[in-house]
């Protein structure tokens, strides 16, 4: 079978690349992607945990939770990146700072 | 002989998933991107299906491949102008970025080798559906209200902010 390291490292991986994509992407969609990739990596854990535990079920639970919050996060966020385009006509974040002194 | 070709599988599958993730966070086409995060998805539920978790790897298809995945991509397509078909995404801070992705990885790699994990493997414990619906029930059923809670604000939330302004009122 696979060893628990091995989940461990590869959702490492994902989340290291969800870093990456959060502190370098311009397009705020896609920076919504590697938030994603990174809700991914921690759901990888929490299964692999709760499989190598023993009768540690809760795991998949809070997995099945974090699913369920990643929607309610992508569509609002979604929704607030529409209203940055209506007022910006692009999604560049780096061109919203509107706010700054 | 059976074992090896499951390992080999999840190995291949474990590649298709950081390459993806790799495409989704450099690729300069936000489409590819969106559907390179299709195959990231797909290869996190197969991870699922490894571990057991059989009735996670349903909803991950379900809600990240059938819900998530449209939103996004309708994200990418109402917030380009319809004639420009190259919808590119660009970088910025890149040298900082990777630097500070690479920190973090190698911390985590770091904690990983430094702690005695002695995990067993606790073997296949079947179908969970029935086990997650009763612990839904019983021991989460606050975080369960919680969520749907969350979920019809976060509807009302979402469908407040995209309404165009000055038609009713306000």
């Amino acid at each position: 079978m696979i060893p628990l390291e091995h989940y461990l490292y590869i959702s490492a991986a994902l989340f290291s690349l969800g870093v990456f994509g959060v502190l370098t992407r311009r397009n705020a969609v896609n920076v919504l992607m590697s938030i994603e990739l990174i809700f991914n990596s921690a759901n990888i854990n929490l299964v692999a945990f709760s499989r190598f535990v023993e009768g540690a079920l809760g795991g998949q639970v809070f997995a099945l939770l974090v699913i369920v919050i990643a929607a309610c996060e992508a569509a609002v966020a979604l929704a607030i990146v529409m209203s940055l385009y209506r007022v910006m006509k692009n999604v560049n974040l780096d061109e919203a700072a509107e706010l700054k002194g | 002989m059976e074992s090896m070709a499951s390992a080999a599988i999840f190995y291949g599958v474990a590649a298709l998933v950081l390459g993806s993730a790799l495409y989704v966070v450099v690729g300069k086409n936000l489409v590819h991107s969106a559907f390179a995060l299709v195959a990231a998805f797909f290869g996190v539920a197969v991870f699922y299906v490894y571990l057991g978790a059989d009735f996670l790897a349903g909803a991950q298809v379900l809600i990240y491949v059938g819900g998530i995945l449209t939103l996004l991509l309708f994200g990418v397509m109402l917030t380009n102008r319809i004639y420009n078909l190259n919808l590119r995404s660009g970088a910025i801070q890149v040298v900082p970025g990777a630097l500070s992705a690479g920190l973090v990885f190698a911390l985590l790699v770091w904690i990983i080798q430094s702690v005695e994990w002695g995990a067993m493997d606790s073997g296949d414990p079947g179908p969970t559906s029935e086990a997650i619906g009763r612990l839904l029930m019983g021991d989460y059923l606050l975080p369960f209200e919680i969520a749907s809670v969350l979920l019809l604000i976060a509807l009302m939330g979402a469908a407040m902010l995209v309404r165009r302004r000055g038609k009713s009122g306000s």
